[in-house]
Parts: C-alpha cells; structure tokens; sequence
C-alpha cells in the first residue's frame, strides 16, 4: 500500500451538456518520503488533480486514497501551497501565517504559536516584512509567505501547485533549496506541480508528465537518478541530467504538436512506465 | 516633512486633496504642473460658486420684479391708479406688508441664516436661565421622585439640526443591526437567498410614505399606553427601514461573492464554521458591507427630512413645514438656508463614511 495512491480517478466539471472531462483514468502512487513531481501544460487540469489529492475537489469516478484511506476532505496532514497564493489579504504576513499554525497545533500556548511564526518567516526571509500585508509585498514575497504558511504547519506531505511560477530566478533558485531542505531535513512527502522542467529534475525523485486535457491523463514517469544534494551548476555538465531533460522536453513537444493535429480525437497512450529513463529511450 | 507626508496623506484620503494644492501653493514649491491643479482644483470651484451666486442673484431679481409688477397691475385693475402708485411706493420702501413672496435672494437667505443664529443665542441663553433658575426646584424634584421640570419653549435652528442628525443615527444604527446579520445569513446560504430575494425586490423600492404609515399603525398602537417620544421613534423605525436595503443587498452580496481562493484557504486549514465566517468572510465582504453602509446613511438622510415633515416630529423636516406654513416674510429664505445646511451636512456625513469605508478597505496599499 503506497502512501498515497490515485486509482483510475477521473474528474468532471459542470453537469449534462455542459460537462468537460478534465481528467480521465488518473493513476498515480507515491511512497512515504519520495518527492514527486508533475509537469504539464497550462490547462492540461493541474490545479485540478492538485484539488482532489488534496481534499477540495471529489473525484467523479475512481478513488484517492491517503494512507489507504479514501480522501473525503482536507486535513492538516496534507499541506497545500496555492498556485495564486491565496494569503488573506486584510493581515499582515506574521498573521496569514498565525493563524495557520494556530489551527494546526490548538494545544499551543500563544507563544509557542508565535515562536514557529518568527521561525517560519525568518527562514523565508521575511522578518522584516512581518508586519506587511500582502498587497505591499512582491510577488516573489508573497509566494514566499505562502511557502511558509504551510511549512510551518508541518503537514507530513506537502503538494505545492507551481509554487515558483511566478517568481525570478535567483528568489525562485533560492525557494527551490529551502523547500529541498526541508523536506530533506524533516523526511516529509512531497508532490510538486510545476511547468518547468529543469526545476522538476532538480527537485524530484521522479517526474511525470500530465497530458493536455480535456481528458487528460499521466505519461509515463521519468526517473531522476542523480544523487542528493544536487548541486545546480553541476547538473548543467552532468550527462544523466541532459538526457533527462531532453527526453521529457522531446516528450512533452511530442505530445504538444500530437494535440494540434488531432484536435479532438480520443488518443490512447501506450500501456507502458519505463522504470527508469536510462535504456528507454 | 514627515509631517507634510501625513498631511498629504489624510487629505487625500479624505477626498479633500485641493488642500495640498493650496498648501503648496503657500510654501511656494508649486510648479507647472501643480500651477494647473491649483486652477483645476481651487481657481475653478470658487469661480463656479460665485457664477451660481450670480446667476441665483439675478434669477431672484427678476422672479421678484415679475411678482411685484403683478402686483402693481393687480392694485391698478383692481382699485386704480392711486391703489397702484400706493404698492409701488409700499413696495420700493422695503415694506414687509407688501413684498412679493418670491425665491430669495443670497443676500436674503444669507440675512436669514444669520438670524437663525442670532435666534440661537437667544434660545439658549434663555434655556440655561431657565436651567439655573429650576436647578435648585429640580434636584428637589428628584429627590422626591418626581419628574423634573423641562424647558418646553420653541427649539432653534440648531436644536432642529441636531435632533435630525440624533433620528438619522437612530436610524441607521437600526438598519445596520437589522441588515447586516440578515445579509450576512441570508449571504451565507443560496437556498435562503434565492427563498427570501423576491421579498427584498418588493420591499427594497417602497417609497418612505408608506414606510412612515406603516411604522406608524404599528408604532401607535404599541406606544399607547406609554408616554414615549413616538414621534422620534416612527420616524427613526421608518428611516431605518427605508435605508437599510442597500446595506441588506451589498451585505449579503459580499458574503455569497466571497473570493473562492479565501473559502478554499478555509477549508485547507480546517477553519470551524465560526472561525470561518468571521476570519475570512466578514473581513472578506467588509468593503462592500461599507460601500452598503455608505448609501445607507445617505438614503437616511434623505429620507429623514420628509419623513419628519409627515411624521410631525421635530428636526428640519418640520422646520421647512413649518417655516412654509408660516408664510412670514422671511420664511422662504429660512427654507433655502435649511436646504444649504441640509446638503451641506449629507456631504459631511458621506465624507465620514468613505473615510471610514477606506480605511477598512484592504485593497489600498497604504491604510493610516
Ligand atoms: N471549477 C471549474 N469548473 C469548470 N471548469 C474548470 C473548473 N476549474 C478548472 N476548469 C477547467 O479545467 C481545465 C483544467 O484546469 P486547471 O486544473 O486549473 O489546469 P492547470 O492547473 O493545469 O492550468 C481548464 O480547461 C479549466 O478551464
Ligand atoms: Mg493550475
């Protein structure tokens, strides 16, 4: 029993003519411990498949279980970091964070609560900002906000939804290590949402690509096996790396100009998940 | 200079940046483009108020003489020539007897105005005579439980005004108590709102009259054998129930518009229905109850003058009734000075409200 496991969920909005298949025949099982990650174009129905691991959306059909229980609704065990921040934007960032914490560990005495939020903020690098709200931040340090909000209730895995989309690349390499640090540091699981790949092959034990909805589904995976901790400017020299990356770009171009000649056509995937990367292809 | 900053600062938010231009304007850092502000700003506004004086000067000039010819032709068809010479004379000497009831002119009204508040003084300094020469009966009235003796002489201007401002303020305390728990419940559940929607589309365009009688079969029967103001309380009940609409509509729709991102940070933090309703969406859907809050108040106002006109109960509502009933010869200028301070206090109370809805409002980037 994997730790956490999709079996053929599918996922529909709206309702009689109305209805799109968003997902279709999802299946997918991740290991305690393992950082996963998920690449796919805009609109392929990330967001989506990110609601129902955790919690906010019901699947149509199929099952999502969490440590072999169905999913039926969200949990402080599985935290989230929105694609759009979502930070409450009438407090201050010391208090989108508080608030967070305090439902996570109601035990807590207010300076224990407090103790985590100066913790969380400090390692974001925003103790200067605590006091701001989000409307007077940076993009880069509101995503910034967000990360720390839901590390800071120390949920045992953590899904992120292209949490690093909007910002620059040195703040973006910068968030990339903090999160790999911790997850590496306190063991958690992970599962990344991203469109880049060069940072789902930095970050990730594995990556698989989501097809382009409507109807959408997983390719096959991509094993990453370079070891930890990586070191950035290394990977660009490092062999294993290019193949990789060149594999999943020719892949995810394949399945790009697959799309524009066949429109609507219902498109079968082979039955197959290589292993490993290395002797596939 | 930090000090200019925050001036700066509460001036516009106020909505009154002009007084920047004009401050500027003063320390002499003004330069080209604040040149054209200050005309834009200052130059403009005032010259436009002298232009409406003029205009309203010669508008009144010429409503009068049309008044006072008729009236020499009347004299003159009516009794002959030496009854007309008599009321072109009685006319030209300024005599109160026969001057033509016509719109007023400013330097009329603004003689009126004056008045009013010699009136005052006069009122008040009676009152507090009669406040010390009944202290000593009073304290003793008191103490042998009895009522103590009040004043009971006409109300001034003033005294009108601020019993206004006291019914407004009954009044939309009312509607916000009302409005906006109801908004908020009947926000929070589509069932509801779809349930009662077609209630507040029938209610929400009634005109204040029949609020007022409405409020007044209920308000009469329930008040008889009490010796309460009931006067003040119809009024107050039916401006309450004429404005609170607005606040009703944006509450609850601020409630259900609640961005879904806000209700999905709920959920993923397991917030309790409490928690959640007053954690995300009340802070959430505050902007909009205020904008509610905001027409509110000016609707009350509004509707407050005719409503104490009818209800008969005091405030300017029944100084204007009064003052046109009475037909003195300054009456009609004593109506247009209650107009200016009418108009001129309905701003005052929508400045308060935007200052207040700004600041609870999250989406500025700087709050004081
Ligand atoms: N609540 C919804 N109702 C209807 N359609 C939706 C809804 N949410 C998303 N979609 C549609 O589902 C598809 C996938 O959306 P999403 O999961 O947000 O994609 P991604 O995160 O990969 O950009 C899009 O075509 C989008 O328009
Ligand atoms: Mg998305």
């Amino acid at each position: 029993m994997a730790y956490l496991e999709l079996n053929n969920v599918y996922k529909t909005y709206g309702q009689g003519d109305h209805a799109t298949e968003v997902l279709s025949n999802i299946n997918l099982s991740i290991e305690e411990g393992e950082f996963v990650a998920i690449v796919g174009f805009t609109g392929s129905g990330k967001t989506t498949l990110v609601n129902l691991i955790n919690g906010l959306l019901q699947p149509t059909r199929g099952e999502v279980l969490f440590k072999g229980l169905p999913v039926l609704g969200t949990s402080h065990e599985r935290g989230v970091i929105f694609q759009n921040y979502s930070l409450l934007p009438w407090l201050t960032v010391g208090q989108n964070i508080y608030m967070a914490v305090k439902e996570a560990f109601p035990k807590k005495s207010k300076k224990e609560l407090h103790e985590i939020v100066s913790e969380y903020v400090a390692m974001v690098n925003l103790t200067p900002a605590i006091n701001k709200r989000p409307k007077e931040l940076s993009g880069g340090m509101r995503q910034r906000v967000a990360v720390a909000r839901a590390l800071a209730m120390k949920p045992e895995m953590i899904i992120m939804d292209e949490p690093l989309g909007a910002l620059d690349a040195l703040t973006r390499g910068n968030l990339q290590d903090e999160i790999l640090n911790i997850w590496g540091k306190e063991k958690r699981t992970a599962l990344l949402i991203t469109n880049d790949v060069d940072e789902g092959i930095y970050m990730a034990d594995r990556i698989i690509p989501l097809r382009p909805g409507p109807k959408a589904t997983l390719g096959p995976e991509f094993k990453i096996d370079i070891e930890r901790p990586r070191d950035k400017t290394e990977l660009n020299d490092n062999a294993n790396f290019k193949e990789t990356r060149n594999a999943i770009i020719e892949y995810l171009m394949d399945i790009g100009n697959e799309r524009k000649s066949v429109e609507q056509e219902v498109y079968e995937l082979p039955d197959l998940t290589p292993k490993s990367f290395v002797g596939h292809f | 200079m930090k000090q200019s900053i925050t001036l700066d600062r509460v001036t516009k938010f106020m909505g009154l940046g002009f007084l920047i231009t004009l401050k500027s304007l003063f320390t002499g850092d003004l330069d080209k483009e604040g040149f054209r502000n200050f005309l834009r700003k200052v130059v403009v506004p005032i010259a436009s108020i002298f232009l409406f004086i003029g205009l309203w000067h010669m508008g009144a000039k010429s409503l009068y003489n049309i008044e006072a010819e008729y009236k020499i032709e009347k004299a003159l068809t009516e009794q002959g020539q030496e009854a007309a010479d008599a009321m072109k004379a009685c006319i030209a000497s300024g005599d109160v007897s026969c001057q033509p009831n016509t719109l007023p002119s400013p330097a009329q009204v603004w003689e009126s105005y004056k008045s009013l508040l010699r009136d005052h003084q006069i009122i008040s300094a009676d009152k507090a005579a009669f406040a010390e020469k009944t202290a000593v009966i009073n304290a003793k009235r008191i103490a042998e439980g009895k009522d103590p003796i009040t004043y009971t002489g006409r109300p001034s201007f003033v005294d009108q005004i601020l019993t206004s401002l006291k019914t407004v303020f009954a009044g939309f305390l009312l509607a916000l108590v009302i409005a906006v728990p109801i908004g908020v419940i009947i926000g929070l559940s589509k069932t509801l709102r779809s349930s009662v929607n077609w209630l507040i589309q029938i209610f929400k365009p009634v005109s204040p009259v029949v609020w007022l009688l409405l409020v007044f079969m209920i308000v009469k029967t329930m008040t008889k054998d009490s010796n309460s103001d009931s006067a003040f309380i119809i009024s107050f009940i039916s401006v309450g129930l004429c404005s609170m609409w607005a606040t009703l509509v944006n509450t609850a729709m601020g409630v259900a518009s609640v961005d879904k991102d806000y209700i999905n940070v709920a959920k993923v933090l397991k917030l309790g229905p409490v928690q959640k309703v007053f954690k995300v969406i009340l802070p959430s859907s505050l902007p909009l109850i205020f904008t509610g809050l905001r027409i509110t108040l000016s609707v009350a106002w509004m509707v407050l003058i005719a409503i104490e006109l009818l209800a008969q109960s005091p405030g300017l509502g029944s100084f204007v009734w009064e003052e046109f009933q009475n037909g003195a010869i300054d009456s009609n200028s004593k109506i247009i000075v209650a107009m200016f301070v009418i108009g001129g206090i309905g701003f005052l109370l929508d400045r308060i409200m935007l200052t207040i809805q700004n600041t609870v409002s999250f989406n500025k980037t700087s709050g004081i």
